[in-house]
């Protein structure tokens, strides 16, 4: 048994949430950089630049890299004989994402009651995912999602003889329909299986894998490839205007499900494709 | 064609403004969104005045994220347009000179571009610590309540855009993925 303050988490949330919003995986920095280089639309290549030297100055001036610095979605794998003392769990991981927030000098853009709407100022709650994991360690991914790219995500509840074709027209579908408004070139996480909600989970968390990354099963692997082509196919390019460069990968996460059902959840994300992982 | 226009302006300089056209931008603009135009539209159907006028005006789609000291502004990128469609017609019968914004626009603001001369252009999504630098000051003016969403009046100076659809309709999301579909 290890007991851990709760006070560590707090502090290495609020390190996380600032760390992420001004810093891209260094993966995510290479496949921006490649793209430049292929990208046959001349536009396509400017616009490229531009968001390199984005990232160049987000990191120098400390300028946020987008002003949608997002919800805080955090994963939380925690292990089994990890004891946590000083207060709640849940309430630590907020008091993190707030001091983040605010001495981070980033935006709140979280609204307290969907219908209401009013700003919650601090951009808490945050969306807390737990996963209880084997030994003493617990492993924080802070990955803060911006809403261009959330509010064209799609969920499809496919049947089983839609089959893989099935699965590749819902995601070019739901890569066509976000056009621009996506802010392409954009990553693709693809949950396929479980049930409503685990697919759109697994989903998310296909995001947080390095783009550079593909599946372990053959089949998948195969399967990202291909989209990731047909896709770059589409014409929508850099920035929604014209190019070879619409995704910059599609990572594709999967899980055993009903002999009624084929889940398929895309969740599309910006280039800001934003991920800060720390093991405690 | 790269152009330099200064905003506002009047609609002459919109007529030499064309689908694809990369511009930069240099005077005064105003940001709003979701919530400011909420309000704004709820102001015209009252029948109050909108907290600038804003005939030949620009409007930037936009709420940046907070400026460290010394600093006009945080980052401050486009947002997606298509949440100010509802309200956008009403705005354009106004004379609204032109939007800044990223994504596609209903046919109802299209053909409001159209019939007033104006014009929507595209800033890059995703690039707001970019476009910052393009920002030399920034003021709350109106809705100070509402955050980031608040109307700020910003000076720019070569802020850089895309003319996406024209005062003749042409529409870049359009025409430039054709050019390039496989």
């Amino acid at each position: 048994m290890r007991t851990v303050r709760v006070e560590e988490i707090i502090k290495n949330i609020k390190e996380m949430c600032i760390e992420a919003n001004h810093y891209l995986t260094e993966d995510m920095e290479q496949a921006l950089r490649a793209a430049g280089e292929t990208e046959k639309s001349p536009l396509g290549r400017q616009i490229l630049q531009q968001l390199e030297d984005n990232l160049e100055i987000a990191a120098k001036d400390r300028i946020p890299i987008c002003q949608d610095t997002g919800m805080a979605v955090i994963f939380m794998e925690i292990g089994q004989d990890v004891h946590m003392e000083g207060g709640g769990l849940t309430d630590a991981v907020n008091e993190g994402v707030r001091q983040g927030y605010q001495e981070g000098y980033l935006r709140k853009s979280v609204v307290g009651d969907p219908v209401i709407r009013e700003n919650t100022k601090d951009n808490t709650p945050a969306v807390i995912h737990y996963d209880i994991v084997e030994g003493e360690q617990i492993r924080i991914t802070v990955a803060p999602k911006g809403f261009g790219s959330e509010n064209m995500s799609r969920i499809f509840m496919l049947k089983p003889a839609d089959g893989i074709e099935g699965i590749k027209n819902a995601v070019l579908e739901a890569v066509r329909e976000a056009g621009p408004n996506a802010c392409p070139p954009v990553v693709v996480g693809v949950g396929i299986g479980g049930t409503f909600e685990k697919c759109a989970l697994l989903a998310k968390k296909a995001l947080t894998r390095p783009v550079n990354e593909h599946s372990h099963i053959p089949y998948v692997r195969e399967l990202e490839e291909e989209l990731l082509a047909g896709i770059n196919q589409s014409g929508i390019g850099p920035g929604g205007l014209g190019g070879s460069t619409t995704a910059l990968a599609v990572n594709i996460n999967t899980y055993p499900t009903h002999i009624a059902g084929l889940p398929v959840a895309v969740n599309m994300c910006c280039h800001v494709n934003r991920h800060c992982v720390r093991v405690i | 064609m790269e152009k330099h226009i200064t905003a506002p302006y009047d609609k002459e300089t919109v007529r030499e403004l064309h689908s694809g056209d990369y511009v930069y931008i240099t005077g005064t603009i105003y940001t709003a969104r979701d919530a400011a135009h909420k309000r704004m539209y709820e102001a015209l159907e009252k029948g109050e005045s909108l907290p600038f006028d804003i005939k030949d005006q620009v409007v930037y789609y936009m709420g940046p994220s907070p400026a460290r000291e010394g600093r006009p502004i945080g980052s401050a990128g486009p947002t997606t347009a298509s949440r100010m469609d509802k309200y956008t017609p009403a705005l354009l019968d106004l004379g609204l000179g032109g939007m800044i914004g990223k994504g596609k626009r209903t046919d109802a603001v299209k053909e409001a571009i159209v019939r007033n001369g104006s014009v929507y252009f595209a800033a890059v999504g995703g690039a707001g610590a970019l476009l910052s630098k393009a920002i030399v000051s920034s003021e709350v003016i109106a809705y100070d309540d509402l955050g980031t969403e608040a109307v700020r009046r910003l000076e720019v100076k070569n802020f850089p855009v895309i003319v996406v659809i024209d005062g003749e309709g042409n529409n870049l999301y359009e025409t430039a993925i054709e050019a390039y579909r496989g």
